[in-house]
């Protein structure tokens, strides 16, 4: 449980870095007055951006699970909402699995977390016509490291919008 | 002969353990005996002359033919082959008996003798005589069909499955094929291609771009058509592919994803995994009729079939009971029974070509083993382990497993290890490589 907690934060931190680049900071100059420094805005809402970054697109799972924490519900929940806001977006789940089994198996393993994902958000009252589904097994790690914080990570299924998102 | 024969008597114990079970005392005895106290599994001295040729070119070749017999002699682990510099006699004319003293005198067994003829339409014939040196006589003698000159690397390894099999009383497996998946690029954004090559390594050749990720290929009993996964299409889908017309095609039309796909044993038929919303379950096709048929009905995961070779009964994946372990069923999916119990999760099993046992992928204690197992799940053994060694195939004669290992945060290698857990080795390839897949013996 910690090291999905701990992962969701190094994700989300990886998500935030690589979406947001740093401001750069403006040194006040003699006594001239500035134009107003612009702070960065967040992702435009309806974005891709925005749903990968103030929803979350991953949920994580238990080694050889494919059963949702809470955590992975309330994640869940939030890009339920996302989609219920932009009804005309489409998304994939993607399943994945960590290194630590064998190939046509962590086919059918990340299929089932797909279909857990995708089962979920169709509870809350999404379409299923708008959710497509499919495994990677153990053919995309999010973290090439070969180690459990690793593996805890690659264990998950991805939300990607694959149409309908605000430019 | 006396030599000779304990050379064979041991060699046929060794296959003879490995294969028959149970193993009666006898046999028992006789394996420790040959095995352990006398030390026998020394592979057999054998020498094979560098084939003869009236010509520069044809003794080039000549060479060279010898040289991949040698080398695919040593590397079954069962031979010795003497290099030619050690060599006391001259051999000048292979249509006459050899003077056998100076090769008993340098401990050769057996002796190969060839003569490569260029033939008048530019194709090549080649002689070979296979001679008992102790028990001076000969063993075997015979021409193997003219092929053109480009093809001289298939006459060495028929020569080399001949010697294997007056020797061992086993067919050879040097005359095959290896498709296997070639990666490159970070362990984040894999490149796999499939990948082709001789048994031994050599004439390497890519049968897919990098484009699209392919995975788990299998060869039909012919060795002519390839079955495959990949993400060509975007969802994982069952692929063939023809070498001959270079025709590839998706099976089928399924609502979800399919992967995991083997050929029946006649050729007409594959069988392989369909999931549909996440429910994985067993199906066959017909590929004359196009007939589908759905073997297991389980919301459990259920895949990884593989075929008896009298394609009665499969072999596959399940973890219906918690925990992914191998169960058989009759081909119509009747009478489905779990075979394996030993200790950890058991995946990737693989009917030997002789029906005997089924190699399989063992994961416990944080590491993945290959072992192979009789149909009923008795006589469990361990061939070998690591960090991960996954994807058992077959060699033709039975004899041989060739699998993929990787290292810790390594990449992938092609390795493969007998059936007696012997003679590990690992497999050249240019590249990291995963799931190999043997050829029956090439037409």
């Amino acid at each position: 449980m910690r090291n999905t907690v701990l992962a969701l934060a190094a994700v989300a931190a990886l998500a935030a870095c690589a979406s947001r680049p740093e401001p750069t900071p403006t040194q006040p100059t003699g006594g001239n007055t500035t134009p107003p420094v612009t702070t960065p805005q967040g992702p435009t809402p309806g974005s891709v951006e925005d749903f990968r970054v103030s929803v979350g697109d991953r949920v994580f799972f238990g080694y050889d699970r494919f059963d949702l924490s809470t955590e992975a519900r309330s994640v869940l929940e939030r890009q339920a909402a996302w989609l219920r806001r932009y009804p005309n977006t489409r998304v994939l789940v993607a399943g994945n699995c960590d290194e630590r089994g064998t190939r046509e198996y962590n086919l059918a393993l990340g299929a089932r977390r797909a279909a857990a994902a995708r089962d979920f958000l169709v509870s809350l009252g999404i379409d299923g016509g708008r959710i497509e589904s499919v495994s990677y097994g153990k053919e995309r790690p999010l973290d090439a490291r070969a180690n459990e914080e690793a593996w805890s990570v690659n264990r998950n299924a991805h939300t990607q919008i694959v149409s309908g998102a605000v430019s | 002969m006396r030599l000779m024969k304990s050379f064979l008597a041991s060699l046929v114990a060794i296959i003879t353990v490995a294969f028959v079970a149970p193993p009666s005392f006898a046999q028992e005895a006789d394996r420790v005996h040959v095995d352990i106290e006398q030390g026998n599994l020394n592979p057999m001295p054998i020498a094979v002359i560098d084939f003869l040729g009236d010509s520069a070119a044809a003794q080039q070749v000549g060479r060279d033919i010898a040289g991949v017999i040698r080398a695919d002699l040593d590397r079954s682990g069962l031979f010795r082959a003497i290099a030619p510099d050690a060599f006391i006699e001259r051999i000048e004319a292979t249509n006459i008996p050899p003077r056998f003293a100076g090769w008993k005198n340098i401990d050769s067994q057996a002796l190969g003798v060839g003569e490569v003829l260029p033939q008048a339409d530019g194709r090549i014939l080649v002689t070979f005589r296979l001679w008992d040196v102790f028990g001076e006589r000969r063993l075997d003698s015979f021409e193997v069909p003219p092929r053109t000159p480009d093809g001289w690397r298939r006459i060495a390894h028929h020569i080399a499955d001949k010697i294997y099999e007056q020797l061992t009383g086993e067919r050879g497996y040097f005359d095959t094929q290896i498709l296997f998946v070639s990666e490159s690029g970070p362990r984040t954004a894999r490149i796999k291609r499939l990948m082709i090559m001789d048994q031994d390594g050599a004439n390497p050749s890519f049968l897919t771009g990098p484009n699209a990720m392919v995975l788990t290929p299998r060869f039909a009993p012919n060795s002519r058509v390839l079955t495959y996964m990949s993400f060509e299409t975007g969802a994982p889908r069952v692929f063939l592919y023809n070498l001959n017309t270079n025709r590839r095609e998706v099976l089928g039309d399924f609502p979800g994803m399919t992967f995991a796909p083997r050929f029946r044993p006649d050729g007409n038929g594959i069988v392989f995994t369909l999931d549909m919303n996440g429910n994985s379950e067993i199906f066959s096709m017909d590929l004359q009729s196009r007939a589908r048929q759905r073997l297991t009905n389980h919301p459990a995961i259920d895949t990884s079939p593989s075929y008896s070779p009298d394609g009665s009964q499969i072999v596959f994946n399940s973890d219906r009971g918690g925990s992914p372990q191998l169960y058989v069923m009759a081909a119509n999916g009747s009478g489905q029974r779990r075979i394996s119990f030993g200790e950890g999760r058991y995946s990737t099993p693989v009917w030997s070509p002789r029906g005997d046992l089924i190699a399989f992928t063992r994961q416990g204690g944080g590491r993945f083993a290959i072992g192979v197992m009789r149909p009923d799940g008795s006589g469990e053994r361990i061939l070998t382990e690591s960090y991960l060694d996954e994807a058992p195939t077959w060699s033709p004669n039975g004899r041989v497993i060739m699998f993929f290992r990787e290292g810790r945060g390594e990449g992938p290698r092609l390795w493969s290890v007998d059936l007696t857990g012997r003679n590990l080795r690992r497999i050249d390839t240019q590249t990291e490589a995963s799931d190999p897949a043997w050829s029956p013996l090439l037409p």
